[in-house]
């Protein structure tokens, strides 16, 4: 197991840090080193995918990143947070302010309409209804989807669903989009279109995107950094210029 | 989460699960109805009893009786304050101190005594009792046929209803009672009555002069008084279908007079003899004075003041009091098995609440990913609970209270074939109505406390992998 190259801090605003990042595991009388001492630095606006095969510890730094997990050891600091250091409701706060997040199974909810899914953080942040519903249907104007808003999620395809979670995403304005495998369950072309999408709001929102994927392509298309991992460490962190050449991955 | 979304979406969760909802929800309903059901009946029944002893028109009432009289009501004043002999006459001028007592509305003397009227040359002999004006507003004579008395003082009298039967030479049937009081009522009204009493006149001191050994006592000067026998003829003015004076057992008339009229005629009573050597002058002596309170709550403060005077006392407080008791007692039993269903139904909400979290756990961790604390989380599964409790409630009341109505029907109809008149004993107050509702909102809620405790606690990486 190699040790992880320390990682020098590029330019510019650093919007995520993690130090010496650990998730461990106990399983019985093993202990399962998720992530194993990871330490790197996000600009903000930047675009990193994290890749690595299964089990390499991509979607658990995602979540520490993310304020769903709370690391053994280390810290992952975002801002001038420092994750680990906060409380439940105070991280609940951070996700609901700071992250939108993508997943690779969309996670809408099955009894809600699109509108109602997408409006939902914003009942959480206790935004009155009529503003709600407009930011909601902005939002589904802007993944086109303004005919799908009574739907539910059963009667979408894949892709719509997965614009519909992007709008969910993005309804907050976060400082971060993290996407785990936001084209996993989708067909070349629809998986396009999302990047296209996510790789829009990054630029055009300024947006932070942390992408875990499996797939080098997708990542040497859309991504600014690509960081590796492998069991838990990670191994490789290098610059890239998106290819972006529109043809499907 | 503001209060309207939550409760919007508890809605939309608990309709998503329709079927397992309403069975829960059913499940408290039921609770409410048993308990609601158990209580009206308490209530009821209480009602029935305090609705019998308001007819008696005592509630409001103290009866003072002389403590010379010796057969006090309160085995208290046997044992307390002066001997008999000792203690004060119930006389005018205590009835006049009576009637300045704070909350007194009105003392009269309980004017009371047997005689014999004559109607159509036929004489009967009956209890014969003087009514104040007030007495006018007593429930007794909601149902009267003809009217109360036009005067005070108008040679007028008012029936009871067995009396104008045996007026009227009929024979009052075994059980109910269904003769028409209007029917009645139609021959004897405005028929005259002639009443023929003791009249007690006043006639100076004769001392009898062969008996020098028992010289008279020159300071009961006036103390005197012969005996004539009179007549007064009485108008029937009105017949009465209840008895006003249900209470007095073996003494209760039959015959009412006017109070003042009463008074005017002098009518010897049974006092006059055993007070005939203390009552100063002229002065009556009354063998009981009923004292009229503004109101049932003052009734013991106006009894605990005449009590200082040296009377004896009684009201209907005094037999209420440990009626009301029992009714207590009642209640508490009544209200904890008709609790014990609902606390079955709670069973019934925490297991709902345990499967739709299991069910909804991706759910749960979807909306802690997008930002629910943990807080928002437990108020959801709690919004859902106090959803179920309040559904329930509401239908368990109109529930409870349609099992009232049918049972009340039921047994009415079992009384009237039995020969008895119907009776409402089954009561459903609005406080019970927001009572159910507010106990099977706050049950629910308690139900709720551990299912809203768990998914609120569920880690949102786990539940995010579960399929």
């Amino acid at each position: 197991m190699t040790t992880a190259p320390p990682v020098s801090a590029p330019s510019g605003t650093v919007a995520i840090r993690s130090e010496n990042l650990c998730r461990h595991y106990r399983m019985g009388e093993t202990v399962i080193r998720a992530v194993d001492g990871v330490s790197l630095q996000v600009r903000a606006g930047e675009f990193v995918a994290l890749l690595g095969s299964s089990g390499s510890g991509k979607s658990s730094v995602l979540n520490l990143v993310a304020g769903l997990d709370r690391p053994t050891s280390g810290s992952v600091i975002v801002g001038d947070r420092d994750l680990a250091k906060l409380s439940r409701e105070e991280l609940a706060k951070y996700r609901l302010r700071v992250v939108g997040m993508v997943f690779q199974s969309f996670n809408l909810i099955a009894s809600m309409t699109l509108a109602e899914n997408v409006e939902l953080p914003l009942r959480f942040a206790e935004v009155d209804r009529g503003q709600r519903q407009n930011q909601a249907r902005e939002a589904l104007e802007r993944v086109g989807l303004q005919a799908r808003v009574d739907h539910r999620p059963s009667e979408l395809s894949g892709g719509e669903q997965q614009r519909a979670a992007l709008a969910r995403a993005l309804i907050n304005r976060p400082q971060l989009l993290l996407a785990d495998e936001p084209t996993g369950n989708l067909d070349s072309h629809t998986g396009t279109e999302i990047m296209e999408m996510v790789r829009q709001f990054n630029h055009e929102l300024g947006m932070t995107v942390v992408m875990v994927t499996h797939e080098r392509v997708l990542a040497e298309r859309y991504a600014q950094r690509m960081i590796f991992l492998a069991d838990g460490k990670l191994v490789d962190d290098r610059p890239n210029t998106p290819t972006l050449d529109g043809g499907q991955f | 989460m503001k209060l309207p979304d939550l409760t919007e979406l508890a809605l939309r969760n608990l309709r998503e699960s329709l079927l397992r909802n309403s069975l829960t929800t059913i499940g408290i309903s039921v609770g409410v109805a048993s308990l609601v059901a158990m209580l009206s009946l308490g209530i009821g029944l209480q009602q029935l009893f305090s609705r019998r002893l308001a007819k008696s028109g005592l509630f409001d009432t103290v009866m003072v009786t002389s403590r010379r009289d010796l057969r006090g009501m309160g085995r208290d004043e046997e044992r307390n304050g002066p001997p008999p002999g000792e203690s004060r006459v119930l006389d005018e001028s205590a009835r006049l101190e009576m009637e300045r007592l704070p909350n007194v509305l009105e003392a009269y003397p309980d004017i009371r005594f047997i005689s014999e009227l004559r109607y159509e040359d036929k004489p009967h002999l009956t209890m014969i009792s003087a009514l104040p004006s007030s007495a006018k507003s007593n429930e007794s004579f909601d149902g009267m046929q003809g009217n109360f008395f036009t005067s005070d003082t108008a040679p007028e009298v008012i029936l009871q209803k067995s009396f104008a039967e045996e007026l009227l030479g009929k024979v009052p049937g075994r059980g109910i009672d269904e003769t028409n009081v209007a029917d009645l009522a139609r021959p004897l009204l405005g028929k005259e009555l002639t009443m023929r009493y003791a009249q007690r006149a006043t006639s100076p001191a004769q001392p009898p002069s062969a008996d020098a050994a028992n010289p008279p006592d020159n300071s009961l000067s006036g103390a005197a008084y012969s005996v004539v026998s009179r007549e007064q003829k009485l108008k029937i003015v009105g017949v009465s279908d209840l008895d006003p004076e249900s209470m007095r057992g073996p003494t209760r008339a039959k015959v009412f007079l006017p109070l003042k009229l009463a008074q005017s005629l002098h009518i010897m009573q049974p006092t006059d003899l055993r007070e005939v050597a203390r009552a100063a002058g002229d002065q009556p002596v009354y063998s009981s004075v009923s004292v009229k309170v503004k109101n049932p709550a003052q009734v013991q403060a106006v009894e605990d003041a005449i009590k200082k005077m040296g009377f004896g006392t009684f009201s209907i407080l005094d037999a209420s009091r440990g009626l009301q008791q029992v009714f207590k007692v009642l209640y508490a039993f009544l209200g904890i098995f008709g609790s014990l269903a609902l606390i079955v139904a709670s069973i019934g909400i925490v297991n709902t609440l345990v499967m739709a979290i299991l069910e909804r756990r991706r759910e749960i961790g979807i909306m802690k990913a997008i930002g629910a604390s943990d807080g928002d989380v437990k108020k959801l599964f709690f919004a859902e609970a106090g959803a179920m409790g309040v559904l329930g409630g509401i239908v368990g009341v109109a529930l409870g209270w349609i099992i009232g109505q049918v049972i009340n029907l039921g047994t009415n109809i079992y009384l009237k074939r039995q020969g008895f008149p119907p009776e409402h004993f089954w009561a459903v107050p609005w406080w019970l109505v927001g009572f159910a509702i507010l106990f099977a909102f706050l049950v629910s809620l308690v139900s709720g406390l551990y299912p809203a405790g768990r998914a609120a606690r569920l880690d949102p990486v786990q539940a995010l992998r579960y399929e």
